[in-house]
């Protein structure tokens, strides 16, 4: 046996540790959970590592799934070694494919991290929807338990596949295995030579397409034969359990680690027997061992074979004493007789005619927690006289009764685990800092260790929970913390809502990063907190992270600070060793990237130990500070009964009533609750001077959250104002004699600054003073929290006023998208606010999924909010690839509705008069006047509709809304217009219908991790790009152009923000299909989001990313439809390109590639804007030329 | 005429050298350097500073929004090797040592003693053939005397000097209250050139737009006096090299640094607008001046205006003010 590598890592490095080694070809394409195999796939490519055969992956990113497993398909009839990564509705995606690959009888491994199939709700979390969505492909499917296990299965699931020429889906647990870290053993190259046999490889080469030796595969056939050569393949797949047996037990012989298709685990004459798989295996098996260690007969089988599903083989795993068995299915399958792992249990009994009471019961669907108190609830269920036939564990359904009672406080975990709960910021590296304790700890020590993080959903200020787990035996428990022997709160802010110390054991140990000296750190936490430390008799340590970091250089990273602190109190390690490990960790992670990087890290593990602090704990509490929670007054019931015990962290407590008795297990969700959340997330806000102010609005255009908003109001509206409400005369003609208010939104606001960065007013006395500056939250929030509410208050401007939009008057507009997840800084939010301000009171968003449907749609809180009127942005998202499709749709639907509002009318005209009914229906929508002049008409309509007693009057009376212009919107990254959704997209822009498409594109797939799209500049460095793009980015809207038929326009409103008020204005007026291409700088372009609209700007100068419109209307004015509307490029775009990590990268790891691909970019661009000048100037004959 | 000379011990055939610009750093410039009768060449300076800046900045993109989302846990892709630091300057040195058969001098400009050290070791590895410290203080600090900025400079030089075996030059600011007594340390200290003096950015106010703009423009020959002044007074006082750049653009501007005590003269703004060639003009220029003024060679010439051999020594040490006040006497 070769020498063993013990590694720390999570469960898609793992795998694909395993799939690179093992494959000529991956054809792929990033869906969360599974990108990062991908990923690492791809790395390791472009650092020439080899596979089994000396070669070099070939790692090819698709446009879809869809796209991928074509590719996959062809490469695997050519006789190549392929695999590709996915989960949830990529793989649902691949499904024709998988049927062809299957009945071709092909070896081939894909690797799936389970995960939830969107329904009401889209989910990225893990359960095995969309693998049981698989079931009738023809594919085996081989199920992991656990990081080691899904490394080695990798394996076996190849060597099955090539000796059977059975396709195998291998599948984990989407988080909870892909992204849980834990100890493995690494397969050597020997060891996979030797499990691998050449000449199956060979064989399986031999049976490639080639014109050599040719064959024809594909074929069509018709009735007379396709039945018998379907049932041909049978023989195959009888095989297969054999084969994966034989395989598994040749595995245990070569590394010692034995597996079995079927596992039985506990009591030998066990009467009642759990059946599962996936990863709540290793919590049900845990439990069995502990309560069979009682004395009880209990048994559980982890079933990792499920298709073919071997009968005989599976009951052979089961003892014969057993009397009731209870089966686990992690996935829903409404309207069936049972989930699908029941069914076949079921079944297998039927066939074998054996005699048990078997119960089938739901958990974990996406990444509910299973823990070892819901396994005992299951088997105290089967221990009842008359268990529930159908049941649910893991949540309360209080509608249908089906859930078990569980009994929490039960535990099974060894008092000799180190259990470490670390609570942090997305942005403050707590998360990386963790993996490399992990990784310290697993590595360097004979300790084994486990870490799972927990994410919120927001891309701002997210909220992460670290679960650490240290111990001398391997970690089993695939659930989260509940007795923590370590505590760190890494963002003091929390203890405001947050109940951190819920979980922390009697004795643990508690680290605080707190913003004062140490005397002063007691009395600056609430009560509450004071309270539990007090009564759980916890040490209690602090330390200013954030001054040690920015005395250290590092800003507001405080990732080695924390885990230098933890490595000094909580005993895991002897505290000289820890720090040697930790510096260590450090040279490893940080060598790469400089000697200064490395330097300022060590630096602040010096310094950390000088300010740790152990803080004297009274015998009482003191503090006069208490905890705020998340309830507020004034909230909607809803919002008060649901949402806040989600923002609390406390979803899992609420019943399934909460989401049934208020109509919405549909999905449906209120709008507007963004609004309640008040996260409080900036360090610095920014703060107006009036004095200073030109009142040009452009601070309010650039705020990614619309947390500074300006009014334009009579003076009587400042009546009863808090005496710290700002209010001066408004400058411009326009609204003359009125006042004018710039207001921030404290709460709200995640201080970015591109509002100062973009304001234009310096002060004349004290030039580094603007009309806005940015300030200290906590000395002015109190403050602005009360005039922010007065200001809400303030009515909003008369829509009908704005006599012509720009930049400036299109601000006073109320924004209908507010205070949303999105990056602070985020480039795309802007545009979404500026649409809801536009047309929000009929807007109508059909959002593809990415970051804008996350930052747009992810609970608990949403952002689109509605006016005075209840009024605003209806939106929905299908998928990612199908949104122009399904706004389509919508468009269509709504389009009736209208034409049926509008017969109706007809057929009522003389009776609700003839001048209203023509007005209705012929007047122009064009502009706000001409709206709210047609909203006066349908509201005299209805009026008059009081007085006509029929069904049509009725109906009208209904639909009377539909008279009012929608404004349909397709909204999405560049992922769905150029890659995923290019073709619903091509189609509708082809279509003659009035639908809008706004493309927000930063160039990159953001959501999921900043993978390469067609869109990708040359020279950037994506994933899937590592060593930078080397084709250019798409040409959309050229492609778009070529049609004649759709407006077209490409903006970037840190460049020239009227220009973007202008195209968006001209797209919804425009009668049929219109695109608008925006310019979103983004996180992963790697750069201090504050100077994002530097970057527009530059990007615009340099000619990279030229402003137009294309507006088939003057074609009729005898005029050049295509406008250029930037100049010519004056700055040079290898400067854009050299502020940017995303070029930058690339030149510091290969300058003369950089040197290439910058050059080309440089001459693409110049060719681009010739062709552009050339274009511009072609006009198009009229129709009466 | 012979016009040759030496500088930190490299026999020259002319003393007229590329100053450190960006040029120097060109492949394809530097043989046209070479070509047009370059006897020696100047990088242009590896800024410690940049690049530590730039490495934190590289990380902080990498790493700040690591694990922002439970979808995103990283924006970029995980590159086995960064080339950050000064590796590509230190390529660069390769490349140029096989492409020109002439010395060169490195030029370098750290920002904390570590960094200073490193970076001069890693240059001396890449084949430099001696090495020119640029030398810029932070002189804003309302608490830190001249002394003190002093001492770090020799601290920095010190340091360099014991890591290194390179020739070493260091660039001046022409800022010093005791320049000599500062000098002489800094020779004490190990350095065998002295380039007098560094040109900075020199900051200027955008009135419209309430902001300061930096550029560096071209020099002049304007400039030149208070460098040959300055040689003048140290040359022969001090066991080191003169170097003297900024404002070197004429045959008389070459003349007066050497008469001053210079062994060599460093140009950038005349190369820059006349390109290479004008080193083989300027050098055919200056024999035919010291022919044509009956000189037997250049380093007959060498010092002969310094202080120590002028006729009126007191026009060097009071600035010319005396003299010129006497000029405005009546008869």
């Amino acid at each position: 046996m070769a020498d063993k590598k013990v590694v720390t890592m999570d469960g898609n490095e793992a795998v694909a540790h395993v799939a690179h080694r093992l494959s000529e070809v991956a054809v792929i394409y990033p869906i969360t959970p599974s990108s990062p195999m991908g990923e690492f796939a791809d790395d390791w490519s472009a650092a020439r590592k080899t596979n089994l055969w000396g070669g070099i992956p070939q790692i090819v990113e698709m446009q879809s799934e869809a796209g991928a497993i074509g590719s996959v398909h062809g490469a695997l009839q050519s006789g190549a070694l392929c695999t590709t990564f996915t989960s949830s509705q990529g793989l649902l995606l691949m499904i024709p494919n998988m049927f062809k690959i299957a009945g071709e009888l092909t070896s081939f491994v894909m690797h799936v991290a389970a995960r939830c199939v969107a329904t009401h709700a889209l989910s990225i979390f893990g359960d095995h929807s969309d693998v049981m969505a698989c079931r009738a492909t023809g594919f085996a499917m081989l199920a992991s338990t656990c990081v080691q296990e899904a490394h080695d299965q990798a394996a076996i699931a190849l060597a099955v596949s090539l000796r059977t020429r059975v396709p195998f889906m291998h599948f984990f647990d989407g988080f909870r295995t892909s992204h849980e870290l834990n100890r493995c053993e690494l397969l050597s190259d020997e060891q996979l030579r030797e499990l691998i046999k050449q000449e199956w490889v060979d064989a399986h080469r031999a049976r490639g397409l080639t014109p050599d030796k040719p064959k024809i595969r594909g074929t069509a056939q018709n009735p007379d034969t396709f039945f018998q050569a379907r049932e041909a393949c049978n023989t195959f797949y009888e095989r297969v359990p054999s084969v994966v047996k034989e395989e598994m037990e040749r595995f245990a012989k070569i590394t010692g680690r034995r597996y079995l298709p079927y596992e039985y685990v506990g009591h030998a004459q066990a009467e009642r027997v759990v059946i599962v798989m996936g990863s709540g295996a290793e919590t049900v098996s845990e439990t069995v061992r502990y309560l069979a260690g009682k004395g009880e007969k209990i048994g559980a089988i982890i079933v990792r074979l499920f298709r073919p599903f071997a009968v005989e083989m599976f009951l052979a795993a089961m003892p014969t004493t057993t009397k009731k068995i209870a089966v686990l299915d992690r996935t829903k399958e409404p309207g069936a007789t049972g989930e699908p792992l029941y069914a076949d249990v079921i079944a297998a009994l039927y066939q074998a005619q054996r005699s048990a009471e078997v119960i089938g019961g739901r958990y974990g669907l996406s990444s509910k927690e299973f823990t070892p108190a819901m396994v005992k609830a299951v088997f105290d269920e089967l221990a009842k006289p008359s268990p529930k036939k159908r049941f649910t564990v893991g949540i309360n359904d209080d509608v249908t009764h089906l859930s078990l009672t569980v009994d929490n406080s039960f535990d099974i975990e060894s008092p000799d685990t180190v259990r470490a709960l670390f609570f942090g910021l997305g942005a403050d590296g707590t998360v990386g800092a963790n993996k490399n304790s992990i990784k310290i700890i697993g590595e360097d020590t004979d300790l084994h260790a486990q870490g799972y993080f927990v994410y919120d959903s927001k891309k701002s200020g997210a909220m992460t929970t670290s679960h650490l787990r240290f111990g001398k035996a391997p970690i089993k428990a695939p659930y989260l913390i509940k007795q923590a022997s370590f505590v760190a709160c890494h963002q003091f802010q929390f203890l405001e809502k947050i109940d951190v110390l819920e979980s922390a054991a009697p004795g643990a140990v508690f680290l605080l990063n707190a913003p004062f000296a140490k005397e002063a750190v007691w009395d600056s936490i609430p009560r509450e907190i004071q309270q539990q430390i007090i009564t759980k008799k916890l040490r209690f340590f602090a330390i200013d992270a954030n001054a040690v970091a920015k005395a250290t250089g590092m800003g507001t990273r405080i990732n080695t600070i924390m885990q230098t602190c933890f490595f000094a109190i909580s005993g895991v390690l002897p505290r000289e060793q820890a720090i040697e490990a930790i510096k260590k960790a450090i040279k490893k992670t940080y060598g790469k990237r400089g000697e200064e990087v490395v330097r300022r890290n060590f630096e602040a593990v010096d310094q950390t130990l000088q300010n740790l602090h152990e803080i004297t704990v009274p015998a009482a509490a003191t503090s006069k500070i208490a905890q705020t929670g998340f309830e507020q007054p004034g909230m909607p019931d809803f919002v008060k009964r649901v949402t806040s015990v989600m923002m609390a962290g406390k979803g899992d407590l609420l019943p399934v009533s909460a989401f049934h008795a208020n109509n919405n297990a549909d999905g449906t969700w209120p709008v507007g609750t963004t609004q309640y959340e008040k996260r409080n997330i900036a360090i610095d806000i920014p703060e107006w001077d009036p004095a200073t102010c030109i009142q040009c609005n452009k601070c309010s255009f650039v705020c990614p959250h619309a947390s500074i908003r300006p009014k334009v109001y009579e003076a009587s509206a400042l009546a009863g104002a808090p005496a710290t409400f700002k209010s001066t005369a408004y400058k411009a003609p326009d609204f003359k004699g009125m006042n004018f208010t710039l207001q921030v939104a404290p709460e709200d606001c995640t201080g970015c600054s591109l509002c100062v960065q973009v304001c234009p007013s310096k002060n004349k006395a004290d030039p580094k003073r603007k009309a806005i500056n940015m300030r200290p939250r906590m000395e002015i929030r109190d403050v602005e929290r009360a005039n922010y509410a007065f200001f809400l208050g303030i009515p909003e401007v008369d829509r009908s006023k704005i006599a012509k939009m720009n930049v400036k008057l299109s601000q006073f507009l109320q924004p209908l998208f507010e205070y949303s997840g999105a990056c602070a800084g985020c480039g795309e939010t802007p545009y979404v606010k500026l649409l809801t301000q536009l047309f929000g009171d009929r807007l109508v968003i059909s959002n593809a999924t990415g970051c804008s449907s996350i930052y747009g749609g992810n609970l608990p809180t949403t952002p689109y909010t509605t006016n005075r009127d209840g009024r605003g942005p209806t939106w929905a998202n299908s998928l990612f690839e199908d949104n122009a499709e399904f706004g389509l749709g919508l468009l269509l639907g709504i389009s009736e509705h209208k034409k049926q509002a509008e017969r109706l009318l007809k057929e009522l005209t003389s009776q609700v008069g003839d001048t209203l009914a023509t007005g209705l229906l012929t007047a122009s929508q064009q502009g706000e006047k001409n709206v709210a002049e047609q909203r006066a008409r349908v509201a005299a309509l209805r009026t008059a509709l009081k007085n006509i007693k029929s069904p049509s009057a009725t109906m009208l009376n209904d639909m009377a809304d539909y008279l009012v212009k929608k404004s349909i919107w397709l909204l999405g990254g560049d992922g769905w217009a150029y890659d995923i959704g290019y073709g619903g997209l091509d189609h509708v822009l082809s279509l003659p219908f009035d639908i809008n498409i706004l493309v927000l594109d930063t160039e990159v797939y953001s959501n999921t991790g900043g993978q390469a799209s067609k869109s990708t500049p040359m020279g950037a460095a994506a994933k899937f790009a590592a060593s930078g793009k080397g084709t250019q980015k798409k040409d959309l809207g050229l492609m778009a152009m070529s049609y004649r038929n759709a407006y077209v326009a490409s903006v970037a409103f840190g460049s020239n923000d009227n220009h973007t008020v202008t195209a968006f204005t001209e797209a919804e007026s425009y009668p049929g299909p219109s695109l608008i291409i925006a310019y979103s700088h983004c996180i992963a372009h790697g750069y201090d989001l504050k100077i994002g609209l530097d970057q527009q700007k530059l990007a615009v100068d340099s000619g990279v990313w030229p402003l137009y419109r294309y507006d088939p209307r003057l074609v009729s004015q005898g005029k050049a439809p295509l406008q250029i509307d930037s100049g010519p490029a004056k700055a040079n775009a290898r400067d854009y390109m050299r502020n940017e990590t995303r070029f930058a990268m690339v030149e510091k790891i290969d300058a003369e590639r950089f040197k290439i691909l910058s050059e080309g970019s440089v001459r693409n661009t110049a060719e681009r804007l010739a062709l552009y000048k050339e274009l511009s100037q072609i006009v198009f004959p009229t129709k009466t030329d | 005429m012979d016009i040759s000379t030496s500088y930190l011990g490299f026999k020259l055939s002319t003393p007229l050298i590329p100053g450190a610009s960006p040029p120097c750093n060109d492949l394809a410039a530097v043989r046209e350097l070479e070509d047009a009768g370059a006897p020696m060449l100047t990088m242009h300076s590896v800024f410690q500073e940049q690049f530590d800046l730039e490495e934190m900045a590289v990380n902080r993109s990498l790493d700040g929004p690591l694990g922002n989302s439970p979808e995103a846990l990283s924006y970029f892709p995980s590159p086995e090797q960064f080339r950050l630091g000064p590796e590509e300057y230190i390529d660069q040195i390769i490349k140029i040592k096989k492409t020109v058969k002439i010395p060169v001098i490195a030029s370098l400009n750290g920002r904390t003693p570590g960094g200073w050290v490193s970076y001069a070791t890693k240059i001396e590895q890449a084949g430099a053939d001696a090495l020119e410290l640029n030398i810029y203080n932070n002189v804003f600090d309302l608490e830190r005397s001249s002394e003190a900025i002093e001492n770090d400079t020799l601290d920095v030089v010190r340091a360099v000097r014991q890591a290194v075996k390179l020739p070493l030059a260091v660039k001046l600011s022409r800022n010093y209250t005791g320049l000599p007594q500062f000098v002489n340390r800094l020779v004490k200290a190990g350095v065998q050139g002295l380039v007098l003096f560094n040109r900075f950015y020199q900051p200027d106010i955008d009135i419209e737009d309430l902001d300061v703009r930096r550029e560096l423009k071209l020099s002049t020959s304007d400039e030149l006096l208070p460098r040959i002044r300055w040689t003048a007074a140290l040359a022969g006082r001090v066991k080191a090299d003169l170097a003297v750049t900024g404002g070197v653009h004429s045959v008389e501007d070459v003349v007066k640094a050497f008469m001053a005590g210079a062994s060599v003269v460093q140009m950038v703004s005349a190369l820059l607008t006349r390109g290479p060639q004008y080193l083989k003009h300027l050098a055919d220029r200056l024999a035919k001046w010291l022919e044509e003024h009956e000189y037997e060679s250049l380093a007959q010439m060498r010092g002969s205006m310094s202080l120590l051999k002028t006729p009126h020594p007191e026009a060097f040490e009071r600035g010319n003010y005396v003299k010129i006040l006497h000029a405005w006497e009546p008869a």
